[in-house]
């Protein structure tokens, strides 16, 4: 993990979310699934974000305007400077034969990068409004469902893929159900990132350990 | 003046570079059985600082003697144990056990229940089985920290840290129900400050015993504040969590506030609040408290 001040390059609107774009400096993209801690100006602790693109010399995160530190992050424009410290944590393991991507709401975020790393493998995306599922062209080869219809709908009939899924928990929890095999990229707040606080702590077979440490992807089973 | 990372706000194994940047790295608390902590949600960010309700998860004793300390020793920096426990008998049992390290005595950890003798009881069975330096660890939130500072001192604590977290409550905006599934936490951050201030600035003028001074540091400057307050050394707390750079960054800050004000070193600044007016230092010390 490095740290470093990296400026803007962009910032555009995609239906809710902001894709957030910074220079990459001295700072290794690291694997799909790996996050960036990304100074929230003006509040006291950084926000985890998971890289959406990695083009060469830039950094892309998909954010959701969602509480103070992320609308001070979509709120950056270009030039402006934010301290970045990453790649963090563990990424999907990309030896996969058959992959399928699934993802839910803002949980499309490390989806592109997964999808450039995979070489655009198939993806099934849900979301809850048309105006939210605006971030799918972000996907390439996505399938698209929108509430009431749930991902879970289409993947009963796509379960000889090896599935890499990030969403909102019950997302997860349904396609681990169907997909025990399927590697899940977990959230959970977080203050540090690099395993200082203990605050992301989730329940892993049965005892409590530090999400930014063990995951965020985590095999299913 | 040692700077150190406040207990619990940093891994060193799995951050071995940022323990190294800093003279000695404080455990995590050790409590006798291994504990894993309350429930998530377990930290919620507020305005001007954060909360947290860990619940002192670790390893347990013997877990710690056996796998941990080896490691961190290997590290190469002084260690200090930060040792917890639910009954005085709990952290000498601790005590007795522990070598070659410095220890520092959780008695105000605000995210489980208290041990039901006083810090100063405390302080004395620890005493009564350990020749280790001993740093009584006290809460802010009693109204007179400098009375407790005094029995700890009288108990036979070789220093004081100040402070621990101050119990807060934030609300989920959404649903108006406490954001930790806790309920209240421990607030640390920069409001902190000012209350560290205050409890390092009562206890030094209460007892001769050094100060680890720790709430809401945030850059070098506030260091000074610490130092000038009557700490003699400094630790870093939810600043590391916004990036493990701190040490290194409030390091060359607190160089360039010294050199600014003619120090040559940071240990001049000790105890600059409460000097005469009468001696030069005590002049600049003084004029130094009022700007703010």
């Amino acid at each position: 993990m490095k740290r470093a001040l990296l400026s803007v390059l962009a910032n555009e609107t995609i239906g809710p979310y902001t894709l957030l774009t910074v220079e990459r400096g001295p700072l290794d993209a690291g694997i799909p699934g790996q996050f960036f801690m990304l100074e929230a100006p003006g509040r006291v602790l950084p926000r985890p974000m998971s890289v959406c693109l990695a083009r060469p010399g830039e950094l892309a995160f998909l954010i959701d305007p969602i509480g103070p530190g992320t609308r001070a992050l979509c709120a950056l424009r270009p030039e402006e400077t934010i301290n970045a410290l990453g790649p963090l944590g563990n990424g999907f393991d990309l030896a996969v034969e058959r992959p399928l991507l699934v993802g839910g709401g803002i949980g499309i975020a490390p989806l592109p990068f997964l999808s450039a790393a995979l070489g655009e493998p198939p993806a099934l995306l849900g979301f809850r409004s048309e105006w939210h599922a605006e971030g799918a062209a972000l996907v390439p080869n996505a399938d698209v469902v929108i509430e009431p219809t749930f991902v879970t709908e289409p993947l009963a009939e796509l379960l000889s893929h090896e599935v890499l899924a990030c969403g909102p928990e019950p997302m997860l929890e349904a396609v681990r159900s169907l997909a025990p095999d399927a590697q899940l990229a977990w959230e959970a707040p977080m203050a540090c990132g690099y395993g200082a606080c203990y605050g992301c702590a989730v329940e892993i077979d049965g005892e409590l350990k530090r999400l930014c440490v063990e995951g965020p992807v985590l095999a299913a089973a | 003046m040692l700077l150190l990372n406040a207990s619990g706000c940093l891994d060193a194994l799995t951050a071995p570079d940022v323990a190294r940047s800093l003279d000695g790295f404080v455990t995590k608390t050790i409590t006798p059985l291994p504990r894993g902590g309350n429930p998530p949600v377990r930290i919620a960010e507020t305005e001007h600082g954060m909360l947290n309700a860990i619940g002192l998860a670790n390893p347990g004793r013997e877990a710690f003697l056996d796998r941990v300390l080896p490691r961190l020793r290997a590290l190469g920096v002084p260690i200090w144990v930060s040792v917890g426990g639910f009954a005085a008998a709990e952290y000498a049992e601790t005590c007795a056990v522990l070598e070659d390290v410095t220890v520092e005595l959780n008695l105000s950890c605000p995210n489980v229940d208290e041990a039901p003798e006083s810090a100063a009881q405390i302080v004395a069975a620890c005493r009564a089985v350990t020749g280790l330096p001993l740093y009584a660890k006290l809460s802010p939130a009693a109204w007179d920290v400098a009375e407790t500072a005094r029995a700890v001192e009288d108990a036979g604590a070789d220093g004081l840290s100040l402070v621990n977290t101050i119990r807060g409550l934030a609300l989920n905006a959404r649903t108006l129900t406490p954001t930790l599934a806790r309920g209240a936490g421990g607030y640390s951050g920069p409001a902190l400050k000012p209350i560290a201030l205050a409890a390092v600035y009562a206890c030094a003028r209460a007892t001769s015993l050094p100060i680890v001074g720790m709430g809401g540091v945030q850059s070098g400057r506030d260091v000074v504040d610490l130092l000038a307050a009557g700490a003699s050394s400094v630790a870093l707390g939810t600043i590391l969590f916004a990036g493990p750079d701190a040490p290194t960054r409030v390091r060359a800050e607190l160089d360039a506030e010294c050199s600014a004000r003619g120090f040559t070193s940071a240990d001049e600044i000790v105890r600059i609040a409460h000097d005469a007016t009468s001696t030069e230092h005590g002049q600049r010390g003084a004029d130094m408290v009022r700007t703010p």
